[in-house]
C-alpha cells in the first residue's frame, strides 16, 4: 500500500499536519504569522546553498531557517526599525537572493513550481521516513516544553519570575518550526508552508476553550484538510499543495460559522 | 545583613538606552517580612521588583536570590489576547502545579470560587486582579511579589485583600515585597518601607519614614493625613505613644 505515491502522498501530509497543528497554535498565540512566513522565504534560499554546495536539502533548509530566525531576534533587540519592516525586508532578501543563486546555476536544472508551491504526489519512501522521523523528535521536544512555552506566552516576566527559562524554550521553539519548514517545503513548498501553521490552528481557536484542546483541535483540522484536499485535487486535477490550503480555508470558514459555535457549546458542557 | 535573606539588591541599578531607570538601590526581603515600595509614577518601582526577580539584570551593583527560591509573582499588567483559550482553572496552574490544598484556599481567600470556568480575557479589572493573586498564593511561594495588587479593586475588596496578603505571610512565613500607591495600608501592613524616586529617598519602618523631609516632599500633606487617618482608626496595632508596633525599627536610613 505505502507503494501507492497517493497513501505516501496522505502519509506525508497528514503527518506534517499532525506536529503543524500544536506548532501553528504557538504561532499565533505569539503572533508569530509573519514572522513563520519569513522563515518560510528563508528556506528558498535554504535550497538554493544546498544545491550549491550539495548538502542535504532539508538540512541546509533547516541550517538557514534556524540563521534566519536568529538574525530577526538579535536585529530586533538592536534595531531601531520597526519589526514588520524587518520581517519584510529579510523575508525578501532571503527569497531574491534564494532565486537569483538558482538561476546563476546553469548546470542545475530546478524544478521552481515544486518549490514554490510543493510536490506532494513526489514524496518517496526514503522521504516519508525522513518526515517520519523528524515529526517524532519535534514532538517529543515539544511535549517536553509546551507548558513552559505556554507560560512563556502568557507572560515572559511572570514565567520568568517564577523559574522558567523562557529564552531557552522560546529558542527551541524556533528550532521546532525550522525543522517543520524543512520537511514541508517537499509537501506544500515555500509560499504555502505558514498556512499549514497558522490556518489550522485559527479554526480550531473557535471550537476549543483550552489550550490543549486547541491544539489538537488544531492537528485534526489539519489532517482533515490534508486528506480533503488531496482527494479534490486527485478529482478536480487541480495542484495538490494549494487544494489543500484551500481544504483548510474551508475549515476555517466553518469554525467561524454558527456550527463552530455549537461545537464550542459541546465542549464547554463536557468540561 | 544577616544571611536570611531571601532576595538582596546591593547598589543594584538599571541602565535603559536613553537613561538611568533606577539607580543604587539596596534592599532585602527577609522571610516574614514586608518590604514596600512607594514613590511617584516613573520612580522605578516596577524596575526595581523586576531586578530583584532577576527579570531584568542589573546594569550596575548585585542582585542575589536564595538558591532554590520559590517566587510568586502578580504582575502589574498582564494582557490576555483573544487567540488564547486560557480560563481561570487552566491559569491557576500556569507555572506549575500547586496542591489541591493551597488551590482550594487561594479560591476560596480570594473569593474567586464562581469564576473558575470563566475565560480569563472575560473577567473585570477586579476580578482579574483577584485571580492574579489567588493564583500567587497557591504556589505557596517563599517570596511572593506584588505589583500594584489591588488595582482595579473596590474599596471593600482593597481591604480585605490587604487583609489577606497579612494572612499569608502569617501562614507560610513567606517574605513579600509590595508595591503600593496606598499610602494608608503600606502604613499599617509593612514592617520596611522603601521610598523611590529613581534612587532610595528614604527608607526604614514606616512611622519613621513618615516623619522625613523627603518623603512629605514627594507625598505632600496626603502622606501625613493617610498615617493620621490610620492611626486613627487602627488604634489596637498601636504602642500606647503612637507608633507603629511592629519588631522592625531600625530608624530611617538617609542617602
Amino acid at each position: 500500500m505505502i507503494d501507492d505515491f497517493f497513501v505516501r502522498a496522505i502519509l506525508a501530509g497528514a503527518g506534517l499536519a499532525l506536529i503543524a497543528g500544536p506548532l501553528g497554535c504557538f504561532v499565533i498565540w505569539k503572533r508569530l504569522a509573519y514572522f513563520g512566513d519569513t522563515l518560510s522565504h528563508g528556506a528558498l534560499l535554504g535550497i538554493a546553498l544546498g544545491l550549491l554546495f550539495e548538502l542535504n536539502l532539508e538540512l541546509s533548509v533547516f541550517l538557514i531557517c534556524t540563521l534566519v530566525a536568529t538574525t530577526l531576534m538579535i536585529l530586533q533587540r538592536r534595531s531601531s526599525i520597526s519589526s514588520d519592516a524587518l520581517l519584510g525586508i529579510l523575508a525578501h532578501a532571503s527569497l531574491a537572493i534564494g532565486l537569483v543563486v538558482l538561476s546563476l546555476m546553469t548546470w542545475i536544472r530546478v524544478d521552481l513550481m515544486g518549490l514554490l508551491f510543493g510536490d506532494i504526489l513526489a514524496v518517496s519512501k526514503s522521504d516519508l521516513w525522513m518526515i517520519g522521523a523528524t515529526i517524532l523528535v519535534t514532538g517529543a521536544v515539544l511535549a517536553i516544553i509546551w507548558r513552559s512555552l505556554f507560560a512563556a506566552t502568557v507572560s515572559r516576566e511572570l514565567a520568568e519570575a517564577e523559574g522558567i527559562r523562557a529564552q531557552t524554550v522560546e529558542m527551541m521553539f524556533l528550532l521546532l518550526i525550522a525543522a517543520v519548514i524543512a520537511i514541508a517545503i517537499k509537501i506544500v513548498g515555500v509560499l504555502l508552508i505558514t498556512s499549514l501553521l497558522i490556518i489550522p490552528a485559527a479554526a480550531a481557536r473557535r471550537i476549543s476553550i483550552t489550550p490543549g484542546q486547541m491544539m489538537i483541535a488544531s492537528s485534526v483540522v489539519g489532517v482533515v484538510s490534508v486528506i480533503l484536499g488531496l482527494l479534490g485535487s486527485l478529482n478536480l486535477d487541480t495542484p495538490s499543495g494549494p487544494s489543500i490550503v484551500v481544504a483548510a480555508v474551508f475549515c476555517f470558514l466553518l469554525s467561524i460559522s454558527p456550527l463552530g459555535d455549537s461545537m464550542r457549546t459541546s465542549l464547554r458542557s463536557r468540561h | 545583613m544577616s544571611d536570611t535573606a531571601l532576595i538582596r539588591l546591593t547598589n543594584a541599578g538599571y541602565q535603559a538606552p536613553d537613561r538611568w531607570l533606577v539607580e543604587a538601590v539596596s534592599l532585602s526581603v527577609d522571610p516574614g517580612e514586608i518590604v514596600t515600595l512607594i514613590g511617584p509614577n516613573g520612580s522605578g518601582k516596577s524596575t526595581t521588583a523586576k531586578l530583584a526577580l532577576g527579570i531584568l539584570k542589573p546594569t550596575a551593583g548585585k542582585s542575589y536570590r536564595r538558591k532554590g527560591l520559590k517566587v510568586a509573582y502578580v504582575p502589574q499588567k498582564l494582557a490576555i489576547d483573544w487567540t488564547l483559550p486560557l480560563d481561570v482553572e487552566h491559569f491557576m496552574r500556569l507555572t506549575g502545579q500547586p496542591s489541591i490544598n493551597a488551590q482550594t484556599h487561594a479560591i476560596q481567600a480570594t473569593g474567586i470560587q464562581h469564576l473558575m470556568h470563566k475565560e480569563l480575557r472575560l473577567l473585570s479589572g477586579g476580578e482579574f486582579q483577584r485571580v492574579l493573586i489567588a493564583r500567587a498564593i497557591a504556589r505557596e511561594p517563599d517570596l511572593l511579589v506584588l505589583d500594584e495588587p489591588v488595582q482595579g479593586v473596590d474599596f471593600s475588596g482593597e481591604n480585605e485583600l490587604y487583609q489577606l496578603i497579612g494572612s499569608i505571610r502569617d501562614d507560610l512565613q513567606c517574605g513579600i515585597l509590595m508595591i503600593s500607591h496606598d499610602l494608608h495600608v503600606v502604613m499599617a501592613k509593612t514592617d520596611q518601607v522603601i521610598c523611590l524616586n529613581g534612587h532610595v529617598c528614604c527608607s526604614g519602618a514606616p512611622v519613621n519614614v513618615a516623619q522625613t523631609e523627603e518623603f512629605q516632599t514627594l507625598f505632600g500633606l496626603r502622606g501625613h493625613s493617610d498615617l493620621a487617618l490610620y492611626q486613627h482608626h487602627h488604634d489596637h496595632h498601636h504602642a500606647p505613644d503612637g507608633s507603629i508596633d511592629h519588631e522592625h525599627h531600625e530608624g530611617c536610613q538617609h542617602d
